[in-house]
């Protein structure tokens, strides 16, 4: 037995040493106009899967700065990790209403814009929005919005309001995203009430209203949601715009809309923690990721829509003339981005549990 | 013994279900999980041109083996003190050694991490990162591994060893040549157990890691928003006959080595 | 010698665990106002217990609820695999297999891939249109719409911690001195009746740790239940994890914590009792 396993470990752990051998850059410190010199390498924080892994080995083959990329999987996550110190990070990934709360907390740092020359790429609809309305501390990356997938083979009547998955005539046909923010915000533009409400009584009528739904829905689910609707395994699911497009290649009969009563545009944005000590090479990192062929090569990988107008019009027509990858102009009007909500947060979570227990 | 040898059969088949199911997927062209679009091996291409994965999985297996060998000798030496401990006391001991096994992982994440950044700031030197990572994977191991050995000790005879020191034993040798020749299967199963849970682990990890240092847990979870990447399956397939491999080796090692000793 | 073991040990816990533990402890009975003063306070063990509605039955409060829920789903986990583990681990320590080892291995081996990327699997077969309708569809069979049900939540749950119950109980039925049976047979016992009175209880402190390592564990969880139920379940480790992310209330967060050790604490308390009076019956020394 004792054999057995120092055998197993042995070998297992030869053949990975074995495998990966150590690819750091030889570092060229380029030292133009007599300033200090570059550092050697610099810590970025993602989301899992929201970046061409070949764009950090082409910074860091124009740079010599290396990238020491870490990931997580939500906004919290990520905020818990800076937020208890410890954490050694130059540039991060926050959503909307995360770079809000980050920077009321005092956690991020003013952006030098002479070193993000890039900037003029981004589409303007994207500056001056209510998370950072002086644009001082974030360069937006990617966006989309949430909406109604649906299979056009199945549902048979227009789809363009979210009153539809609350159409009993669906029901175990729906799939619900297992988001707090983002259903209860469904719920309540659905009711005409603001994504941001931080009342009470529209908070419980929300609630109400998805506990109504409750028995209709055949699952609250996450990721896993656009791989049942290619299969057709539901008729209708609420998504981001950037699943839809991914699923929509699967299965030509998907299709996503913006209902008419509105939803969430959600921004992801890169920005940089006050913590710092190496700002100038993070800019330079934040440029990179800005220029755009390479916000090219992200959008592509992601499939979530670019925030670059330059790079939406080399995208092949298939990507720029879907309307679910980039929406017409009208659509922006109903689009509402999440704002904080402090310590409402609260009373907002207990109301997701009544729903989420409510059975 | 035939049901018994097709009860077992079923049961593994059990337990290797997904597994097959996400080899399949691994040769999927497509990026679902729930469709077939086509034989592909670009998972595999992918796979062997992602530095991101390849170093988390060396994260993963060195973090996975160092955190089982040292839980277990911490672990088993544990056990053994905690057997003879008076019978309250040991009951103190006891119920405190599981308190990780019952608290949520983001709990012993969180707060593990505050500990550590503690005496980072005490010391004034050092960094979560690797060390941290592997600190915290031998703490939450260790539960698992006394309460594996803790059976075969209440089972022993307490006699034995005191026998061995009597007849002229030094405490190690005795504890070398009576204890741990009757734990040794608990011993085993306690690493097992403990490598298991490492691999697993994906909220401590979060928490007690630095920049830059990543197990395969953390990017799995963290592609849980976009959908976890089918390179995961492809990996997961080399990984899986990798073992196989070395078990088979093995199984016809012991048969040769038993032919060898009953001739 | 022995006893020397001890010590290091206790003071490994006292850092390692009893030391990150207080401070959770410390901060669910405590609270910061909006000046930044730090006070002592119940009330997030109040609010654990209170009532969404005026007169409400306490086991429908809302947290109670959730505590209730998931108890439940951790006692089921904890039968099944019980019931299904226990055969398994008395044939492999049986005579029947030569190479133990290979066997343990083989059974180990699939819990070393990721466990999210098995359940993902689990939902591959499961699902409507899945792989196991396929099949039953081919063999023209119904097809079985299990995925979000108890059900298929309680396969998760009972395929992820099976080894966590076989495992130990195998240590401890494995090397156990085959003399013990036979005086057993000698005596006249016949082979049921030698399981129940002789093996099985030699095999209590092995169920006991299995049932710590899956019972435990299992009512602290939630991702399983969460993929495989489809989001019908809400369990306390989903509560503990929504206030410490996404509420950021460490201090509430950290009573269910409390919360939780107490309920664990009570039910180990239950099962050693049962241990050790199934221990007696047996007429093992303690």
């Amino acid at each position: 037995m004792k054999r057995v396993f120092m055998l197993l470990v042995v070998a297992v752990g030869l053949l990975f040493f074995t495998a990966c051998g150590e690819n750091e850059a030889v570092l060229q410190p380029d030292t133009d106009d007599g300033e200090a010199p570059l550092a050697s390498s610099i810590n970025v924080f993602n989301w899992g899967e929201f970046i061409d892994p070949q764009v950090l080995s082409m910074f860091t083959q124009e740079t010599g700065i290396a990238v020491n990329y870490s990931m997580y999987a939500s906004n919290e996550e990520m905020y818990q990790r800076i937020r208890t110190g410890g954490a050694d990070f130059d540039v991060l990934f926050p959503s909307d209403y995360m770079i809000q709360r980050m920077i009321s907390q005092g956690m991020l740092a003013r952006l030098n814009w002479d070193n993000i020359p890039n900037r003029e790429h981004i589409y303007y609809r994207f500056w001056g929005m209510p998370f950072d309305p002086y644009d001082q501390y974030s360069v937006p990356y990617m966006w989309g919005t949430f909406g109604i997938l649906y299979n056009t083979a199945i549902v048979d009547e227009p789809v363009y309001s979210w009153d539809i998955l609350w159409n009993p005539r669906w029901a175990n046909e729906i799939f619900m995203y297992d988001a707090s923010r983002d259903t209860m915000g469904a719920a309540l533009r659905r009711l005409g009430f603001s994504l941001n409400s931080t009342n009470i009584e529209e908070i419980h009528a929300a609630r109400d209203s998805l506990i109504e739904q409750r028995p209709l829905v055949r699952a609250f689910a996450g990721d896993q949601i656009k791989d049942w609707m290619i299969v057709g395994d539901g008729a209708l699911a609420t998504v981001f715009s950037g699943d839809a497009v991914w699923a929509k290649q699967d299965n030509p009969d998907l299709n996503f809309i913006v209902p008419i009563e509105g939803t969430q545009i959600f921004l992801d944005s890169m920005v940089i923690p006050i913590t710092t000590t190496r700002q100038r090479e993070a800019e330079m990192f934040i440029n990179f990721m800005t220029r755009p062929d390479i916000a090219y090569l992200n959008t592509r990988y992601i499939m979530y829509s670019t925030t670059n107008y330059t790079t939406l019009q080399m995208l092949p027509d298939y990507m720029k003339d879907c309307t679910i990858y980039w929406p017409p102009e009208e659509i922006f009007y109903r689009l509402e981005a999440f704002e904080d909500l402090g310590d409402f947060k609260e009373e907002f979570e207990r109301a997701w549990t009544e729903v989420l227990v409510a059975n | 013994m035939i049901a018994k040898k097709l009860y077992l059969a079923l049961i593994v088949f059990f337990l290797y279900a997904p597994i097959l199911v996400l080899m399949v997927f691994s040769f999927n062209y497509s990026r679902s999980q729930a469709h077939w679009a086509g034989f592909s091996l670009r998972w595999y291409r992918e796979l062997f041109n992602d530095d991101q994965i390849m170093r988390a999985v060396r994260n993963t297996v060195l973090i996975g083996i160092f955190s089982t060998v040292a839980a277990t000798a911490i672990g088993a030496a544990a056990a053994v003190g905690i057997s003879k401990m008076g019978r309250r006391f040991k009951g103190i001991v006891m119920g405190v050694t599981q308190l990780p096994v019952m608290m949520p992982d983001i709990v012993t994440g969180i707060s593990l991490r505050l500990l550590f950044i503690f005496v980072i700031r005490f010391i004034g030197a050092g960094n979560l990162g690797f060390g941290t990572l592997l600190l915290s994977h031998i703490i939450f191991n260790v539960p698992y591994v006394i309460l594996s050995v803790m059976p075969k000790l209440q089972q022993m005879d307490g006699n034995l060893y005191e026998a061995a020191l009597d007849l002229g034993s030094t405490p190690f040798g005795a504890f070398h040549k009576v204890i741990l020749p009757e734990v040794w299967p608990g011993v085993v199963t306690g690493a097992l157990l403990a490598f298991t849970l490492s691999v697993d682990d994906f909220m401590v990890s979060f928490f007690t890691t630095g920049s830059g240092v990543e197990n395969l847990s953390i990017q799995i979870f963290s592609m849980a928003r976009r959908g976890v990447n089918p390179r995961i399956n492809a990996l997961s397939t080399l990984i899986f006959i990798v073992i196989m491999v070395l078990l088979f080796l093995v199984h016809k090692r012991d048969q040769r080595l038993a032919r060898d000793n009953s001739a | 010698m022995k006893r020397l073991f001890g010590y290091p040990y206790g003071l490994w816990l006292t850092i390692f665990v009893v030391l990150p533990l207080g401070l959770i402890g410390y901060y669910s009975i405590t609270a910061t106002d909006a000046a930044g003063n730090t006070y002592f306070t119940l009330r997030h063990f109040h609010m654990f217990f209170e009532a969404s509605f005026p007169g409400q039955p306490f086991f429908s409060r809302l947290y109670v609820n959730v505590a209730v829920r998931s108890l439940r789903l951790a006692l089921m986990t904890t039968v099944i695999t019980f019931i299904l583990g226990y055969p398994v681990a008395y044939i492999m320590a049986g005579k029947g297999f030569s190479d133990k080892s290979v066997l343990l291995f083989l059974f180990i081996a699939p819990m070393w891939m990721n466990f999210l990327v098995r359940t993902y699997a689990w939902l591959a077969i499961l699902s409507r249109n899945g792989i196991l309708n396929t099949f039953l569809a081919w063999l023209g069979l119904p097809i079985l719409d299990i995925l979000f049900t108890d059900s298929a939540v309680l396969l998760g749950m009972v395929y992820n911690f099976l080894p966590f119950m076989v495992l130990p109980i195998y240590t401890a039925l494995k090397k156990m001195d085959p003399r013990i049976i036979e005086a057993a047979q000698d005596l006249g016992a016949n082979s049921p009746r030698v399981f129940i009175r002789v093996v099985f209880p030699l095999s209590m402190p092995g169920v006991v740790s299995g049932i710590t390592m899956v019972f435990m564990p299992a009512a602290a969880t939630f991702i399983i239940p969460n993929l495989l139920g489809g989001g019908q379940y809400f369990l306390l480790g989903n509560l503990v994890e929504q206030q410490f992310l996404r509420v950021g209330n460490w201090n509430f967060g950290a009573a269910i914590a409390v919360i939780m050790i107490g309920l664990m604490l009570v039910s180990t308390f239950i099962l050693s009792w049962f241990g050790r009076a199934e221990a007696k019956e047996g007429g093992m020394k303690e």
